[in-house]
């Protein structure tokens, strides 16, 4: 009952004699697959869970061939289809690894020359950029300098800068107009911003330019506020407004202007604003001014081909009565403390600005200043214009 | 030959099974004879042997059957194997042990083939624990007498013999 397979068949053969026995009686045509087929079910009478495990597959194979779903389709494509599905999905998963793996290497060699390629792109892109920009600047520039032309209501050269300073210490460029254009010695060079400097030498294709920041420049100045004259003198970097009685009326912030007083620069352009001021040792204020004009950035000026309008006997008479009055005005409050107006502008004759026009004839370039302070002519520290 | 006379003994029980349907009253004292037949075959055949005999005896009932075919295959598949697992390991020929026996591969038969039927819901039982438990006590007593009856019938046919006289 149920005992190891080679006595079961011992037994069915009733000779009690081992398997292998009634094999070799069988001849040796018929031994081998009879003694294989019993073996084989010695194998599986050893066996007894996995038969049982084998008939409860096919069992269950066989009712999940019949059971539908809810959705009416067979329990059994229900469920192989969900194992091959997990088992495509683990496939593909495995697939796609495997190609992003590729891929990514790939991709990996032909990131370094996407990554040159780009490089290059990238540069060309920057020079255009840059190109386009340099060419909407001079755009820009040209256009304030025609609106300062206009707005000037001179004649003006506009000239191009060629070249910056040979010496860091001295203060001048070089620009690209000279005598052939009418450029001579003394003419203005103007900015939109303001007033860059003059000529002090021409050659007939080219022009050097004192910026006004040089240590030798000057120019005669006026607070645009109170019409204060003074003078204006390079510091290299900053400006320096002499000349200025410390009783005046200068803040901080006051538009400094030409005054026209040098016959170089026209009357009433830009020269900078007051940074600061002090009471000096003397009876004059120190005034530091900050240059409107950018001179690191300058690229294109205007060279002011006509001198300025001279100025009438009755026009010095009448800056002389104002300065006049300005000097009667200044001595009264050094006297009593209290001034009689509250704005020197008020105390011109005209009701107009004063001009600080030296009560003698107007001044060269080269005159001494005199020593009430007349801007008419650079100060100490600063060689004549 | 062995195997031929389990197929017969299926054979005749499902025969039996399905003319004697008619007697059964309300359905709630089914007998399965089949599952009889199937248990005594397994308790004399082994483990394997009543996989095999299960097997084909459940799968003709569920062929014979309006059911799904398969399940009560199962169902008999592993009643067979317990069966015979049990018929090696302990020594089942008093009537009572054989008919504890029938009494659990009936509960067992009962459990899976419901089990399954619920689990796939395609039929649904109603308070199942009266008609399996009258279903495993006549199992169990048509078991015992039965197994009873085959195990006797041979030792009365060599007792006949024995009692003739013998011919001159």
């Amino acid at each position: 009952m149920g005992g190891p397979g080679c006595h079961v068949v011992a037994a069915r053969s009733g000779r009690g004699t081992p398997p292998t026995r009634g094999c070799r009686a069988r001849g040796p045509a018929m031994a081998r697959p009879y003694c294989s087929l019993n073996m084989a079910t010695v194998q599986l009478s050893q066996r007894p869970l996995l038969v049982l495990a084998g008939a409860v597959v096919l069992h269950v194979i066989l009712i999940s061939a019949q059971v539908s779903t809810t959705a009416g389709i067979p329990f059994i494509q229900v469920v192989t289809f969900g194992i091959f599905s997990e088992v495509q999905r683990g496939t593909m998963t495995g697939v796609d690894s495997a190609r992003s793996l590729w891929t990514g290497y790939v991709d990996l060699r032909d990131a370094q020359a996407e990554n040159e390629k780009l490089k290059r792109e990238l540069q060309s892109l920057q020079v255009r950029l840059q190109e386009e920009r340099a060419q909407a600047q001079r755009a820009e520039n040209f256009r304030q300098l025609l609106e300062l032309r206009e707005r000037a209501g001179v004649e003006t050269v506009a000239s191009e800068i060629i070249a910056g300073p040979a010496d860091p210490e001295f203060r001048n460029m070089t620009i690209d107009k000279g005598s052939l254009d009418g450029v001579a010695r003394d003419m203005a060079v103007l900015s939109p911003a303001g007033i860059v400097g003059r000529v002090i030498l021409s050659s007939p294709r080219a022009a050097r330019v004192q910026m006004l920041i040089d240590r030798n420049a000057a120019a005669g100045a006026m607070i645009e506020r109170t019409r204060v004259q003074g003078l204006v003198v390079g510091q290299s970097a900053t400006l320096r407004m002499d000349y200025v009685p410390g009783t005046a009326d200068v803040k901080q912030g006051d538009l400094v202007v030409t005054s026209g007083i040098d016959k170089i620069y026209p009357k009433g352009f830009l020269i900078g604003s007051v940074e600061s001021l002090s009471r000096g040792a003397g009876s004059f204020h120190e005034i530091t001014v900050r240059p409107s004009v950018d001179f690191s950035r300058l690229e294109e000026v205007l060279v002011v081909t006509t001198p300025p309008p001279a100025i009438t006997a009755q026009q010095i008479a009448n800056e002389a009565e104002a300065i006049a009055a300005q000097q009667r005005r200044q001595a009264q409050v050094a006297q009593n403390g209290t001034p009689s107006n509250a704005s020197p502008r008020n105390a011109s004759p005209q009701g107009t600005a004063p001009r600080a026009v030296p009560p003698a004839a107007p001044p060269s370039r080269n005159a001494t200043p005199p020593a009430n302070a007349t801007p008419c002519a650079p100060g100490p520290g600063a060689e004549p214009l | 030959v062995k195997f031929a006379a389990s197929l017969a003994a299926i054979a005749v029980a499902l025969a039996l099974q399905t003319t004697l349907a008619s007697l059964v009253i309300r359905g709630t004292a089914a007998l399965d004879l089949v599952l009889i037949v199937v248990v005594y075959l397994s308790l004399i055949s082994g483990p394997v042997g009543g996989v095999l005999i299960g097997s084909a005896a459940g799968l003709a009932q569920d062929a014979l059957a309006s059911g799904i075919i398969g399940i009560g295959g199962l169902a008999k598949t592993v009643v067979g194997f317990v069966a015979g697992f049990l018929g090696t390991q302990f020594i089942l020929t008093a009537p009572l042990s054989r008919f504890v026996v029938f009494f659990i591969t009936t509960l067992l038969h009962a459990a899976i083939f419901m089990g399954l039927y619920t689990l796939l819901e395609v039929r649904h039982f109603d308070s199942p624990w009266g008609p399996m438990m009258s279903q495993a006590v006549g199992n169990g007593f048509l078991g015992v007498v039965g197994a009873q009856l085959v195990e006797l019938l041979p030792g009365l046919r060599d007792r006949r013999k024995a009692r003739r006289p013998a011919r001159p």
